[in-house]
Order: C-alpha cells, then structure tokens, then sequence
C-alpha cells in the first residue's frame, strides 16, 4: 500500500520512559523515535522487558508511578502532546488517538452495559445527543467490528472473549480516531479467535483510514498485518523498515535471530534460539545492549553505542556493522547457535 | 431476578427464623432457676406487700401460661402463639401483652435505625471514595486518624460522652426520650420536630462509631480499584474524571461495599439496642433496659426473638438488593 | 515505666537486660506489639496487685461520703451511693479481666478444636461446623447473650465469661480454619504423610506449631472482643450482682443518673479504663499479625 503522499500523524521524538524504583532509576525506554503517517500500519515487535508496553502507555500519557516520562515529544496531527494540559489531552483522546487494551476482559467496565460504554465516550466529547441518534451510532460503531446491535444491551460477562476483545475496539474507536495504539490486543485470545480480532482491526484500520501502531512479540502476527516494522531491545528501536525488507534482508542481528527463531511450515530445520538472555535494564552493560548475546559482535560493539542509521533503501538499524557492510554477513557456523534439543527430537517425530 | 436466587434466600430466612425460635424456646428451659418465680419475687419486693403467697401465685401464672405441660406440648403451644400473634404477658405491666409493647417499640427502633445507618453508609462511603481520590483535597487525609478512633469505640460509650458533653455542660439537647413526655404525639410538624430533637443525640452516637468504618472500607476497595485496567481504559477515552471516578470506580466499590453492610447489621443492630438503653429511647433498647430490671422475663424473650427476625429480614432485604446492584447476579452468563 | 523496669519492680530476675535487649531489637517487635505490650502490662499488673493495696470496704454502699468530686482525700471522687471510686476501679478491673479472659480461653478452645476438625478432616465434619458457625454469626450477638444472660437466676464472673463465651467461638474456628486449609497444603505435610505419620499425629506435629501466631493473634481478639460484649451486656443490668466490674459499675452510673448530675468521676474512669484496655489490645494484636504475616512485617 502506497503511503506517499499521506501526511504525518504521529510523531514521536526521542522518548525516554523511566521507572523509579528502589534500587535505582530504571531506563525502560531509550530514545525511541518514529513517525506514522495517515494509513500506515506500524508493528513493534519486542520481547518481554524491551520496554514495548510502556511505550504503549507512554504515547498515550497512561503510564502509571512509578513510570515517569523523562523527556522526549509526542506530536499528534501536529499538536503537542506532552505538554498538552489535562483538558486538551482529554479532547484529544478518542477523537483522535485512542487504545486498545491488552486483555478486554479486564478492560470493560463489568458493571455496565456495552452500549453505555460506547455512548459515554461519545458523549463526553460531542455533548449531549438525542437517544435515538446515540443508539444509531453506538449500532454503526459495533458493526464495525462485526458485531450485532444487540451486543450494546449486554453486559461484558455475557460475552465470549473474543466479542470482548472486539467490543473493546468498538468502544475504542467510535468517534474515528487517526490514529490507533493496540497494545497486544490478542494476547490472551486462542489462535482462531486471535485471527477473527486481527481481521477485525485490520477492517477498522481500512475503513477508517487510520495509522495503527500495534505492539506485540508475536513476530508472525505482527508481520501478517503492519506495513513497517520496528524492532525494539532494551528499550531501544534497534532497526525499523517496510515489513517485506526486513523479512527478506533484516539488518540487525537481533532481527535476524528472531526470524530465524521462528517455525516454518515449509522448511524442516532444527529449532533455534537466541543464547542468552534479555539484559537487565537496572545494569545494562556499556555499549550495544545487544552485544553480550551478538554472533556478530567485535570490539567497538561493547565500548560505543550504535544509533539508528540509514541500511539499504528503506530500512533503519543501529549496528556498528554497517555502513562499512551493505547487509548482514552470513550467521557464523551452526555450531555455535543453541538449538533446542528437546523440542528437536520431538519435531523430528511427528514430521520424519 | 433468577427465581433460584430469591427461593433460597427465602429459604434462608425461614430457616434462620426456625433455628431463633427454637433456641428462644430451648434456652430458658435448659438453665436451672425458674424466670417466672424470680420475676414475681421483685415484682413484690418492690411494691412492698409482704402477705402474698409467691409460690401460690407463681403456680397460678405457670398454669395461665402452660408451663406445667410437657415440653413438646409447649413448643407447639409457642409456635402457635407467634403465629396468633401471642409472645406472653409482661409481668410487670400485668396484663399488657407483650406485642403491644413492642409494636409500640419498634417503629422508634426502625426510624432510629435505618436514619442513622443511612447516614453513616452514605457519608462514610463517600468520603472513603473521595480519601481514595487522588484528584480530591489534601485537607480531607486530616480525618484519618480520628476516624479510625472513633469507629473502634463502641456506640454506647460514645452515647454516654455524647450525652455529658452535649446535655450536660452545654444543654443544647434532651438528655433522653424519644419526645417530650408531656406533649401527646400527633402527626403533625411540631411532633416530628420535637421527635427529631431528640434523635439527634442518639443517631449521632451511631453515625459518629460507624462513619469511620465504611469510609476506611472504602477507601480500601476504592484503591485497589483503581488500579484496575479498565479505569485506565475509561481514562484513555477522555473521559471526564468526575465521571470516572463515580461511574467506574465508586460504582464497583459498592458491591464489596454492600457485603460489609449485610455482615456488620448484626453488631450495628446489637449496638443500637443499648444506645437506646442509654438514652431511655423508647425502641426496643428502651423497653429491653426497663424489663431487664424487672426481670420481665417474658418480654426479654419477645424482644430477642423480634432481634432476631429483624436482622433475618434486614439480611433478606440486602440479599435481594444485591442482584439490583451487580448485573453479573442478575443476568447469570 | 519500661518493661525492664517493670519486671525489676516485681522482683522477676529471669531477663538478663542483655536477653531482653537482643528481644526488643528482633525484627518481629514492630512498635504496635510492644506498645501494646506496655500498656496490657500496666492492666495487669494493676489487676494482680492493686486490691492488695485498697480496703475493699470502701467499695462497699455506705462507706464514704457520698457524691464528693475527686479530691485529695478521695482521688477519684465517690458515687452516689457512698462508695469511693478509686477502689471500686482497683477491684472493678480485674474482674472484667477475668471476664474477657474466661470467655477468651474458652471461646478460643473451642474455636481452636472446631477449626482444626474443620479445616483438616474437611467433609461433612467442616460443612456442619461452618453452617453452624456462620448462621451464629449472623444473628445478632446482643440478642443471644440477653436470653442466656438474662435465664441465668444469679449472675456470676464465671457464668458472665461463658456467657460471652457464647459467641467468642465463631470467629476463631473460621480464621484458624482457614490458617489449617492453606498450611494442609504445604510441602511439610505432605512429606510427613509421605513417611507414614498418622493424621493425627501430622495435626499435632505439623499443622499446630504453624498455627501459634495465628493462635494467639486470634486469642487477643477473642479476649477484646469478650470485654466488649461483657461491658455491654453488664451496663443494661445483665452483669455480675455480688462484684464490681467496669461494666457493673457504668450501669450504676447510669441508674442513678450520674450523667445528668455532672458526676463524671462516676462513668469517666471505667471508659478511659476500658478504652484503655481496648487500645492496648488492639496494638497487641496489629503486632500479633504482622508477626503471623510476614508479609505485613515489612511495612513498618
């Protein structure tokens, strides 16, 4: 889909999320920045404790103590939105930025109806209205998700998990917001309905035009709906591009690790993992965060930390490979990558 | 409402009104010591005649009320009499039935009651959820402590303080009554003023001890709610706070908020009887002070059976109003 | 006046100030449990021997001047009926002692055998138990002790206290119950089941040493609790008639008006006695449970 042209939506510039804790400040997010334009679907994939769901809270200013947002801009349609004070926040919310939770389940009110739930969020903004034209609205709001006029009379427990989660995007994106934060909306969904709540935020995202930016670590997931990717390490963006470069030529070592690390329906090959583990974002060692676990990694890796620079034609990476090498040299041998020998064994069982 | 719930609840309450009676009827009989003879026995110490046969009379009495039958034949004898409306005879006041007593009793004790736990619920819940408010003044915090003070000390001590302080060293309100006793009740405003000044006094000692423990129990409930994920998500509509605040957060506490109520009738009850003690309130306190020290032994036995029932169908109420509050009841998934 | 000082008054060597130091500094001496601790101690130790010290006659009708506001010569003023107010609340005390602690020991043995049954045989055996006790819990208390109160011909501190006992059961066979049903549950148990213990022996060896915080915690509010209940029951005239207690001593107060009067030394000292008391109790048992739950411990 063909973005140029479109004008920017969001905007987010050198964002810095800490939290405070007992045994020191905590750098959850590290100088993020990226833009989205009208329509554009962006996915952030990282793993857990790279930071990606308080950026998600971040950008919409609902981070809770002791997470604190330490410096950086958010520009939404081309109006601050960090500074914005309490009021022209709230305007801004729904109308035109607007999230959807992880686990609806726990993110609808159980004690009211759908429909009043959707209603009151259009009502705090456009006043009050007749009851017949609400009830229109809140109608069209969950047809946009697939879902009957009926649900609006419900309350969140008489659904399945799935409606929840759908009735959640309705809510969310009632009064046609630009742009959408969906914060691992399937996450707690079995994989038949996490494809049913994918369609559906793929659908919304289409009718409304709006940019999407949604967080998760399920790399197939991810990749099956955004236009561009970002990938996200110890808080930090460590490479960002269209979705087809950087499955065909990722860029960062990271990247390249986590799609190898995933299963092919076509491919028979031994499981492999990244070695190692995420670093502590109490103690993060000099240099690239990545580094201790890099098969790449030389010596100015552990004492320099990469920033974000231009790769091929459309992708960004932060790796002091480049721009002395134009791609990602082969993985040294097998050898030195740990397969997952257990899990091996058991594949080898099922598809001789 | 699911027909299943409101059957069981009424289950419930016959049961619990089963078990009072029979433990009314029981425990009498099985402590040693004759009620009757004793009662009898202070009736006549205190009005002085000397000449009279107590044990002739008391035999008298027990065969007017069938004390001499066999225990089955009287627990069917008692049960009868509830249902004919019959608790006894006062002793003292021979020959007023006791449910004339305390059909005059109860409607002080309602009146009483129901003002002051609806006062104090509400109050102590708002202010519990505005405490929880981070949005709300600073200043409220200074109540803490005192809150927690005065909801530890049992309601009749305070009555008593209450009574000192604002009886006695500055006169502003009758010390006791539940009206001026040479005025003749009528419906009327004057009436309803002078009945009103005198509940001030005893509606305070029962707001003052229990306003401090539905607003600590709110503001716990309120805390933990709002950390819950969907007041985030009502926040991340822009909704206004005023709004989240009531209709997400308060609106949930109320649930827990309602199951403290059902739990503490039984001690508020209990505590509003001997407030009225205090104050000679003529509610069931009253009438139960004034027959203790009788020893009218009937009466105590129809007062403790209407406790009983009262709390049975306060608790009965409560339950039903529960499935109003809380759609997950009413509409079962 | 500390505790060490306390003990070194009543003549108790048994503490070298070393021992109690390394107590006093042990991490599950929150401020609450030894504060508690002081002022239970005062109670007490007034309670054992203060009526050593007064002439019990001057408790009784007639004795003094009557109605006197507190003075040099009677500190705490006297009641209407001519009985001097210092003594009475010197003798008054510890017999709501007694009261509180007679209710308390039996509500907690019977408290502690139903929820151990309870919460360890489980089955029709719990189920009976739990009704039981949750139907006695929701109707009102003052209710039930009047009838049994008021049957009782002559009242007594002892049949006071199992009056009260009455009621003092239910709460404890609840928590202990379910202090029982999560420690059943632990490794320990099983192990010990697993090397062949009998039930019985594993409810004695392993589930009742877990349950001594809980125990005494549970003991503390049983205790306050009974105190309360007595002092009520006792001030609409259902009390002990051959003693003075505190509860005794406000419905006196109350039948001879002393409110009305002014005659504050009268009600005031068995309130301050008795909120005394009650504060104390409830520190003790605020420092009881952060002792049985750790996890309260670290929130000083």
């Amino acid at each position: 889909m063909s973005l140029d042209g479109e004008r920017e939506v969001l905007r987010v510039e050198d964002l810095r999320v800490v939290y405070e804790t007992s045994a020191g400040p905590v750098r959850a997010v590290d100088g993020v920045s990226f833009s989205l334009r009208a329509g554009e679907r962006m996915g952030l994939i990282g793993e857990s404790g790279s930071g990606k769901t308080t950026l998600g809270t971040a950008i919409v200013r609902l981070h809770r103590p002791p997470a604190r947002i330490e410096s950086g801009r958010i520009t939404v349609d081309g109006r601050d939105f960090l500074d914005a004070d309490e009021r022209a926040m709230r305007q801004l919310r729904m109308r035109e930025l607007a999230l959807i939770p992880q686990a609806a389940m726990n993110s609808l009110n159980p004690v009211m109806r759908i429909g009043d739930q959707v209603a009151d969020g259009i009502l705090a903004h456009e006043g009050k209205l007749p009851r017949r034209d609400i009830a229109e609205r809140v109608a069209r709001a969950l047809a946009q998700v697939g879902l009957p006029a009926s649900v609006a009379e419900r309350y969140p427990h008489q659904l399945s998990g799935g409606q929840r989660q759908r009735a959640a995007m309705a809510i969310a994106t009632a009064l046609q917001p630009k742009i959408i934060v969906a914060d691992e909306p399937t996450s707690a969904l079995d994989v038949v309905v996490q494809r049913q709540v994918m369609f559906t935020l793929g659908r919304l995202q289409a009718g409304l035009h709006a940019a999407v930016l949604l967080i998760g670590h399920d790399m197939g997931l991810v990749a099956q709906f955004a236009d561009t990717i970002g990938v996200l390490y110890a808080g930090r963006l460590v490479e960002q591009g269209p979705v087809d470069d950087i499955l065909d030529t990722p860029r960062h070592p990271y990247t390249r690790l986590l799609i190898d690390s995933l299963p092919s329906l076509d491919d028979k090959k031994p499981l492999r993992g990244i070695p190692g583990l995420p670093p502590s974002l109490l103690n993060l060692p000099p240099g690239c965060p990545f580094a201790p676990r890099c098969p790449f990694a030389f010596e100015r890796c552990r004492v320099e930390t990469p920033m974000l620079q231009p790769v091929g034609a459309r992708q960004l990476a932060a790796c002091h490979l480049y721009p002395e090498h134009s791609e990602l040299p082969p993985l040294p041998s097998d050898a030195e990558l740990p397969e997952v020998p257990a899990v091996h064994a058991e594949v080898e069982a099922i598809a001789p | 409402m699911p027909i299943d719930y409101v059957a069981k609840r009424t289950l419930q309450l016959l049961l619990i009104v089963f078990i009072a009676v029979t433990f009314n009827f029981l425990i009498p009989r099985m402590i040693p010591g004759d009620p009757v003879e004793s009662a009898l026995q202070t009736k006549i110490a205190v009005s002085g005649s000397v000449s009279v046969d107590v044990q002739a009379v008391a035999a008298a009495y027990r065969a007017k009320f069938g004390l001499d039958k066999p225990l089955w034949l009287q627990y069917l004898n008692y049960w009868g009499g509830i249902f004919g409306r019959d608790l006894g005879v006062s002793l003292v006041d021979f020959p007023q039935p006791v449910i004339e007593k305390i059909q005059s009793a109860v409607p002080w004790t309602l009146g009483l009651l129901v003002l002051s736990t609806v006062i104090s619920f509400t109050l102590g819940s708002i202010l519990g959820a505005l405490l929880a408010w981070p949005r709300a003044p600073r200043a409220l915090h200074v109540l803490v402590p005192p809150f927690m003070l005065l909801s530890s000390v049992p309601f009749f001590l305070l009555a008593i303080v209450l009574v000192f302080t604002f009886s006695v060293i500055v006169p502003w309100f009758p010390p006791g009554g539940g009206f001026d006793p040479v005025s003749i009740l009528r419906f009327d405003l004057t009436t309803a003023l002078d009945v009103g000044y005198h509940a001030v006094l005893p509606a305070l000692a029962l707001v003052l001890g229990s306003v401090g423990f539905w607003a600590l129990g709110m503001r716990a409930m309120m805390i933990s709610i709002l950390g819950e994920d969907y007041i985030t998500f009502a926040d991340s509509k822009g909704l206004p706070p005023q709004r989240v605040f009531l209709w997400y957060g308060m609106r949930n506490a109320l649930l827990p908020q309602i199951t403290s109520l059902a739990i503490a009738l039984g001690s508020i009850l209990s505590g509003a009887v001997l407030v009225e003690a205090i104050f000679n309130y003529p509610g069931l306190g009253g009438i139960l002070f004034t027959a203790i020290a009788g020893k009218d032994y009937f009466v105590i036995q129809g007062i403790v059976l209407m406790l009983i029932f009262a709390l049975a169908l306060a608790l009965f109420v409560v339950d039903l109003i529960y499935p109003l509050v809380d759609p997950r009841i009413r509409y079962q998934a | 006046m500390s505790i060490a000082t306390a003990m070194a008054a009543s003549g108790r060597r048994s503490f070298s100030t070393a021992a109690l130091r390394g107590i006093l500094r042990s991490p599950r001496m929150s401020s609450s449990l030894v504060a508690g601790l002081v002022m239970l101690g005062l109670v007490v130790l007034l309670a054992l021997f203060g009526p050593r010290f007064v002439n019990a006659r001057l408790a009784a009708v007639g004795a003094v001047r009557p109605s006197q506001a507190p003075s040099a010569q009677y500190l705490l003023g006297t009641d209407s009926q001519g009985r001097d107010m210092l003594t009475i609340m010197v003798l008054a005390t510890p017999q709501t002692l007694r009261i509180g602690l007679i209710a308390g020991v039996v509500g907690m043995a019977i408290g502690l055998s139903l929820g151990l049954l309870s919460g360890f045989f489980g089955g029709a055996v719990d189920a009976v138990i739990r009704v039981l006790a949750d139907s006695l819990m929701t109707v009102p208390g003052l209710a039930i002790m009047v009838i049994i109160a008021a049957s009782v011909g002559h009242m007594t501190v002892e049949l006071m206290g199992l009056t009260v006992a009455a009621l003092a059961w239910m709460h404890p066979t609840r928590a202990i119950r379910s202090q029982v049903l999560s420690i059943r549950e632990r490794s320990y148990v099983s192990v010990a089941r697993a090397n062949g213990e009998s039930e019985l022996g594993i409810l004695f060896r392993e589930v009742m040493p877990n349950l001594v915080p809980y125990i005494a915690a549970s003991f503390v509010g049983a205790v306050s609790g009974a105190i309360l209940a007595a002092v009520g029951l006792e001030a609409i005239g259902l009390g002990p008639n051959d003693v003075h207690t505190l509860g005794t001593t406000i419905y006196w107060s109350e039948k001879f008006s002393a409110v009305l009067r002014g005659q504050w030394w009268w009600w005031g000292p068995p309130i301050v006695a008795i909120s005394f008391i009650f504060v104390g109790m409830f520190l003790l048992s605020s420092g009881l449970d952060r002792i049985a739950n750790p996890k309260l411990r670290m929130r000083t």
